[in-house]
C-alpha cells in the first residue's frame, strides 16, 4: 500500500507498467485469499460476506483516496467501508451499486493504466480516476457515508488532538481550555 | 405535577417548549394560568446528554422529512436537514450556545434606517428597543446572562485567546468573552460552566441556561403546568365565530388526541409553526389561520451565517471549553459605507473532528480537505451572524406530495440569498480572514453555513394587519386567542443571536395574556 510510494520514488525511473503490475504480493498489503481479506502488514483480516473480497480491497483503496490521511493505517478505512458488505446482503440495490462502482473504477483503471484500479501505484492517477466518477451515486454514496463511518471512529480522534468526550473527565476546566501560551 | 382534562377547555395551550413556549409557559403559570405544553420530542434530562457529535444528533436534533429548495447550498448538500434544531423537551435551548445579545435600537426601525432595499420586504417592527428594555433586563436576570446583574464573563478558552489577538492588532475594541446565559459563578441553583466544550449537544453540567431545567421545573412546581412530551400538535380547531377551541395531537402511541384550549400559542420554531397554521386550512380559514394577510410561512430569515477556520503552527484545541464565549461586536453596527444593510458579529465556534469533518466543505473530498483536517489541533474558529433581508419568497409552504407519518403535509423550505446576505458575508470572511493572519494563521478557510438553527420570521409582527400575522404582543391580528411565541414573529432579523429577545418576548407576552384574562378579553 503507501509503503511503496514512500519507498519508491519517481525518481528511480523503473518501469511504471512493470512497478504498477508486479509489486503487491511482495508486500506487506492487503490480499485476497478465498472470501477472506487479508492484511499481513497490519494483522488484519476480514471476511467477506456478500460483496466480493477483491471488491472490498479496491473500496478500501478507493476510500484513502477519497479522504487521504497519511498517519491512518488501511485498518481504518477498511472499517469504514466493511458496513457496506453487510448492507449488500440486505439490499440488492446497494450491492449492485458498490460492485458496479468498483467494476467502473476498474474498467477505467484498466483501460487507462493496464492494470485494476487498487494495483494502480501512485496516487495521483487514481484520483484522476475518482474526479471521473465523482458525480456519480457510487462515489457520492461511499463519500458521504466516510463522513461518519470514517470520521466518526473514536481511535482516530488522537491522531488528530481531539480529545472527544470531556464530561466524565470533569470538562476541560482544569485541563488546559486556556493553556495557549505560544501567542 | 399537574395533569389537566383533554376536555379542560380552561387551559392556555403552548405547542412547543424551547426558548419562547417554555419560558411563556413557566411564566404564566407562575402567574396561576393554568398551562398544557405540547412537546413534539421526548423528554431527556441532563444525565441523559451525549458528549459525542454524531450520537447526540441522533438523540436531540429534529430529523422528521422537511423539503427544500433555492439556490442555498443546504439545498445541494442537505436538503432534507434546512435546520439544526432540537425535538425535545426544552427545544433548542437544549443545543443553542448561550450567546444573549439585545438587538439594537435602529435594527428595530429596519425599513426606516435601511430604506427600500430592492427585493427585500423590511419593515419596522411594531416595538421599539425601549419598550422591550425592561423585558430584556428580566429575562437576562432570569438567564444569568454574564455581564449584565453584575455577573462577571466567562474567562476565555483558547479559541477566544487566538480571536481576542488577531482582532486586537487590527484594532477592534469590543472584543470580549460575550454575554452569555451561561454560568460563570453558580447561580438560580446551577453550577458554574466546567468548561465541557460541548455546548451544542446538550450542557451536561447544567451551566448554560435552557428551559428544560431552568424554567420548566419551576412552572410544574406551581402545579399549574403540565408538560406533555411525544406530542406532535397536528392542527389547531376553531369555533364559528373563529375562535381557537384546541389542538389535535398524535401522543406517544401515534393515537389522536384533542386538547381544549381558551388559548392557542404556537411555538414549534419557525419552520413547524408556519406549517401548523397553513395545515390548520378550514372552510373558514382557508389559506390557512391567522393567514389573511398571506404573510404565514414567508419572510423567513436564517441569518447571514458562515464559518472561518484557521490553522496555526502550534495546537490550540478549540474545542476545549466555551463553544462560543468569544465576541468582536465592532462589525454590528449599520456602517452604510461597507456597501450592505445591517450588522454582524463574530463568535468564536468550534466543532469535534466530526462535524469538522461534515462541514468543512459538504461534499467536498481529498487533500484539500484531508490536510486541514490534519491540522485539526492546531485549528481556531469563529461564526459569522448578521442581519439578513426578509424576502416573501423566501418562506415555508406545505409540500404538496410529501407526507408525515400522520398524513399531513410536510414543511418545505424555500431559501435564496439577497445579493445584500452575500455582500455581508463576504465581507465577514475578510474581516475573519484579517483577524487570523493577524494572529499569525497560515492557512484561513470559510465555512459555508450550516444547517440553520437562527429561524426567524415566518410569522412575523406587524403594527397594521396586511402586512404580517401577529401583533406587538405575538397575538395573532385575526384570532384573538391565537398567539405565536417563538422567533417567528421577528419582522426584521436583526444581528444578534435570538434567545435572548425570544424570551424577553415571551414574558412580555405572559404579562400580556394574563392581563387579557384577567379582564376577559380573551
Amino acid at each position: 500500500m503507501g509503503r511503496h510510494e514512500d519507498q519508491t520514488g519517481p525518481a528511480e525511473r523503473i518501469d511504471r507498467r512493470r512497478f504498477l503490475a508486479g509489486t503487491a504480493a511482495a508486500s506487506a498489503a492487503m490480499f485476497v485469499s478465498g472470501t477472506a481479506l487479508i492484511h499481513p502488514g497490519e494483522a488484519w483480516g476480514l471476511e467477506a460476506k456478500s460483496l466480493k473480497p477483491e471488491t472490498i480491497k479496491t473500496l478500501v483503496k478507493v476510500a484513502r483516496d477519497i479522504y487521504p490521511h497519511d498517519r491512518l493505517t488501511d485498518k481504518y478505512y477498511a472499517i469504514a467501508v466493511k458496513g457496506y458488505d453487510q448492507k449488500a446482503a440486505k439490499d440488492p440495490a446497494v450491492k449492485a451499486l458498490i460492485e458496479d462502482g468498483i467494476a467502473l473504477v476498474d474498467s477505467l483503471a484498466k483501460a487507462q493504466h493496464g492494470v485494476l484500479y487498487a494495483d494502480i501505484g501512485w496516487e495521483g492517477p487514481r484520483v484522476a480516476i475518482l474526479q471521473e466518477i465523482e458525480s456519480g451515486a457510487f462515489f457520492q454514496k461511499v463519500q458521504s457515508g466516510l463522513i461518519v463511518d470514517l470520521y466518526n471512529q473514536k481511535e482516530i480522534w488522537p491522531l488528530f488532538g481531539y480529545e472527544g468526550e470531556s464530561a466524565s473527565k470533569g470538562g476541560y476546566i482544569n485541563r488546559g481550555f486556556n493553556d495557549l501560551a505560544w501567542l | 405535577m399537574a395533569k389537566f382534562d383533554l376536555n379542560d377547555d380552561s387551559v392556555v395551550v403552548i405547542i412547543g417548549s424551547g426558548a419562547g413556549g417554555g419560558t411563556l409557559g413557566t411564566e404564566l403559570a407562575l402567574k396561576g394560568v393554568k398551562v398544557v405544553i405540547l412537546e413534539a420530542g421526548p423528554r431527556y434530562e441532563i444525565e441523559d446528554f451525549i458528549n459525542d457529535e454524531w450520537a447526540s444528533f441522533t438523540q436531540l436534533s429534529w430529523k422528521d422529512m422537511r423539503t427544500t429548495s433555492g439556490s442555498w447550498r443546504i439545498h445541494k448538500d442537505f436538503p432534507n436537514l434546512p435546520a439544526w434544531i432540537v425535538k425535545a423537551v426544552g427545544g433548542t435551548t437544549v443545543h443553542w450556545a448561550g450567546a444573549s445579545l439585545r438587538i439594537q435600537e435602529h435594527e428595530f426601525q429596519a425599513r426606516t434606517h435601511y430604506g427600500e432595499v430592492g427585493g427585500a420586504n423590511l419593515l419596522d417592527w411594531p416595538i421599539t428597543l425601549k419598550e422591550l428594555e425592561p423585558y430584556y433586563e428580566k429575562a437576562e436576570s432570569k438567564m444569568g446572562v454574564t455581564r449584565t446583574n453584575g455577573i462577571p464573563g466567562l474567562p476565555g478558552n483558547n479559541n477566544f485567546k487566538i480571536l481576542e489577538a488577531g482582532a486586537k492588532k487590527l484594532g477592534y475594541q469590543e472584543v470580549h468573552t460575550g454575554r452569555m446565559a451561561i454560568n460563570s459563578q453558580p447561580r438560580d441553583g446551577r453550577g458554574s460552566c466546567q468548561q465541557i466544550g460541548f455546548c451544542f449537544q446538550g450542557c451536561k453540567s447544567g451551566a448554560k441556561w435552557s428551559t428544560l431545567y431552568a424554567e420548566i421545573p419551576k412552572g410544574e412546581a406551581t402545579g399549574k403546568l403540565e408538560v406533555r412530551p411525544d406530542a406532535q400538535a397536528i392542527k389547531i380547531e376553531h369555533d364559528a365565530a373563529g375562535k381557537v377551541t384546541g389542538v389535535v395531537y398524535a401522543n406517544s402511541k401515534g393515537d389522536l388526541q384533542r386538547q381544549k384550549a381558551r388559548i392557542v400559542c404556537v411555538a414549534g420554531n419557525s419552520i413547524e409553526s408556519p406549517r401548523l397554521l397553513l395545515n390548520s386550512a378550514s372552510n373558514l380559514f382557508p389559506n390557512g389561520l391567522a393567514n389573511s394577510s398571506g404573510q404565514v410561512g414567508r419572510n423567513y430569515m436564517r441569518h447571514t451565517t458562515g464559518a472561518v477556520f484557521a490553522v496555526f503552527e502550534q495546537p490550540v484545541h478549540m474545542y476545549r471549553g466555551t463553544t462560543m464565549a468569544g465576541i468582536v461586536r465592532d462589525e454590528s453596527g449599520y456602517k452604510p459605507g461597507r456597501g450592505f444593510a445591517g450588522g454582524y458579529e463574530l463568535e468564536t465556534i468550534s466543532v469535534g473532528l466530526a462535524f469538522m469533518a461534515a462541514f468543512l466543505n459538504p461534499g467536498g473530498w481529498g487533500r484539500g480537505i484531508t490536510s486541514a483536517l490534519d491540522s485539526y489541533q492546531n485549528m481556531a474558529g469563529l461564526w459569522i451572524v448578521g442581519e439578513d433581508m426578509p424576502q416573501e419568497t423566501n418562506r415555508i409552504t406545505l409540500d404538496s406530495t410529501v407526507k408525515d407519518k400522520f398524513g399531513m403535509p410536510v414543511a418545505s423550505v424555500h431559501f435564496d440569498d439577497h445579493a445584500n446576505d452575500i455582500a455581508m458575508r463576504n465581507h465577514a470572511y475578510g474581516r475573519a480572514t484579517a483577524i487570523y493572519e493577524a494572529a499569525g494563521a497560515t492557512r484561513v478557510f470559510p465555512q459555508t453555513p450550516y444547517p440553520s438553527t437562527h429561524n426567524l420570521g415566518t410569522n412575523r409582527m406587524s403594527e397594521k394587519p396586511r402586512d404580517g400575522v401577529v401583533n406587538k404582543y405575538g397575538q395573532t391580528h385575526d384570532i384573538k386567542n391565537l398567539f405565536v411565541s417563538d422567533g417567528s414573529q421577528f419582522t426584521t432579523g436583526a444581528g444578534e443571536n435570538p434567545t435572548l429577545t425570544i424570551v424577553a418576548l415571551a414574558i412580555r407576552q405572559a404579562d400580556y395574556i394574563a392581563k387579557e384574562m384577567a379582564k376577559n378579553t380573551i
